[in-house]
């Protein structure tokens, strides 16, 4: 029993499911050391930034959560947009414009998380 | 000789407990420009529903009232209106559950009017035809020309009995939201029941069904207001059954929804005997 609709709302399902643990480990590293006590250090300065963008780990976290808060914010925004009694045809434009969109995010998303990988940083005092 | 009955033989000797006025919405599609609100006097007793009231209203106040009903009893669901800003069988309403001294009635909403409180409902048929609800087999010769029933267990009817006491008033569809901004949205009726001819054991046509249920403006439209639940005379629940759709249309796109094959005839009794008393069936007729 699977029709396209069914499995585009299946993957919005499994793409919220994913932003809970993904947010909440960006979440906990990011902002709630203080809440639960851990002392992190400096988390959100330059340099920390940089030393978590040259781990794997990090980037495949940022690369997925990226995948799916835009699979499963585009899903939702089309959702409402298609409540709107719009006809079929725009349906459908909006269809592709939210695929190419969210495409065209995502590589741009992907690219950043790899030069920030592959940032080097300038010597200093030479 | 008979002897005449009593007055009180047989008769509801209830007062007039108050009078409740009626805020009633008028309108006719083909002769009024914009609607209209009447107001009617009428006195109440115990027991007086809104029907009753109507039908007061009719026969001493306003003989142009309109409104469909036909059981009076919560059976046929033909008297759905929205009453007090809920949609509600007239029938089954009794105006002084409501505790209120001014009732408002209106058509439903969610349907266009004919006149007065008349929904047109054939958007509500239309949708409830969409999506096939009746037994789909491959084996239509035997439905045809049935040798025997269908065999079915009492733990798989009760997978869908509650789904079948609908009695497609529209209240639900009336009280959906989502029905209310998609014009285009199935809606909890619809999909209740391709849910309940879904998981029915003796149906093979759920993949006949997925194309509209499970389609742009199908189950997963549902926002899970609840306010369907809330509304069914019946006690239905269309957004628990819309609820069960979508789970098994989540398990479908996995690929781990369980195969489902129609049940077949039931064996013939080979012993026993007939209780005394039970006739033979009917011939059939069809």
């Amino acid at each position: 029993m699977r029709t396209r609709e069914s499995t585009l709302w299946t993957w919005h399902l499994i793409a919220g499911a994913a932003i809970l643990v993904l947010l909440g480990i960006h979440m906990f590293i990011m902002h709630l050391g203080d809440f639960f006590g851990i002392v992190q250090g400096d988390v959100l300065g330059w340099a920390s930034v940089i030393e978590r963008s040259k781990e794997v780990a990090f980037v495949v976290i940022y690369v997925l959560l990226l995948g799916a808060a835009l699979y499963h914010g585009l899903y939702g925004l089309r959702t409402i947009i298609f409540e709107l009694n719009i006809p079929e045809r725009a349906e459908r434009v909006i269809s592709v414009l939210f695929v190419l969109g969210g495409v065209a995010l995502f590589i741009i998303g992907v690219y950043g998380t790899f030069v920030a990988y592959s940032y080097v940083a300038p010597a200093v005092g030479v | 000789m008979i002897e005449p009955a009593s007055p009180t033989q047989g008769e509801k000797t209830e007062e007039i407990v108050k009078n409740v006025k009626f805020k009633v919405l008028r309108f006719d599609r083909d002769t009024t420009p914009s609607p209209r609100v009447d107001n009617f006097e009428v006195p109440v007793k115990k027991g007086t529903t809104v029907l009753d009231a109507l039908h007061y209203i009719k026969e001493n106040l306003d003989s142009t009232l309109a409104w469909r009903y036909s059981c009076r009893m919560g059976v046929c669901g033909s008297c759905g209106m929205f009453i007090n800003g809920f949609p509600r069988l007239a029938c089954n309403t009794q105006v002084l559950e409501l505790e209120a001294d001014v009732i408002d009635i209106k058509p439903l909403p969610n349907f266009d009017t004919i006149r007065d409180l008349v929904p047109d409902l054939s958007v509500l048929f239309e949708k409830h035809r969409s999506v096939k609800p009746y037994t789909l087999r491959k084996d239509m010769a035997e439905v045809d020309n049935p040798s025997g029933e269908f065999f079915q267990t009492d733990e798989e009817m009760e997978r869908y009995i509650q789904f079948t006491y609908c009695i497609k008033c529209g209240l639900c569809m009336a009280a959906c939201p989502t029905v209310a901004t998609d014009k285009r949205y199935l809606g909890p009726q619809s999909i209740t029941q391709a849910h309940r001819y879904n998981v029915d054991s003796r149906d093979d046509g759920r993949a006949e069904r997925k194309a509209v249920a499970l389609g742009p403006h199908g189950a997963f439209r549902c926002h899970f207001a609840g306010a369907c639940s809330e509304a069914c005379p019946k006690g239905v629940d269309p957004a628990f059954a819309i609820q069960l759709l979508k789970r098994d249309a989540f398990a479908g796109s996995l690929g781990v929804l369980r195969k489902k094959k129609a049940s077949g005839v039931a064996p013939k009794l080979t012993s026993g005997t007939r209780l005394e008393g039970v006739p033979d069936a009917p011939k059939r007729t069809v």
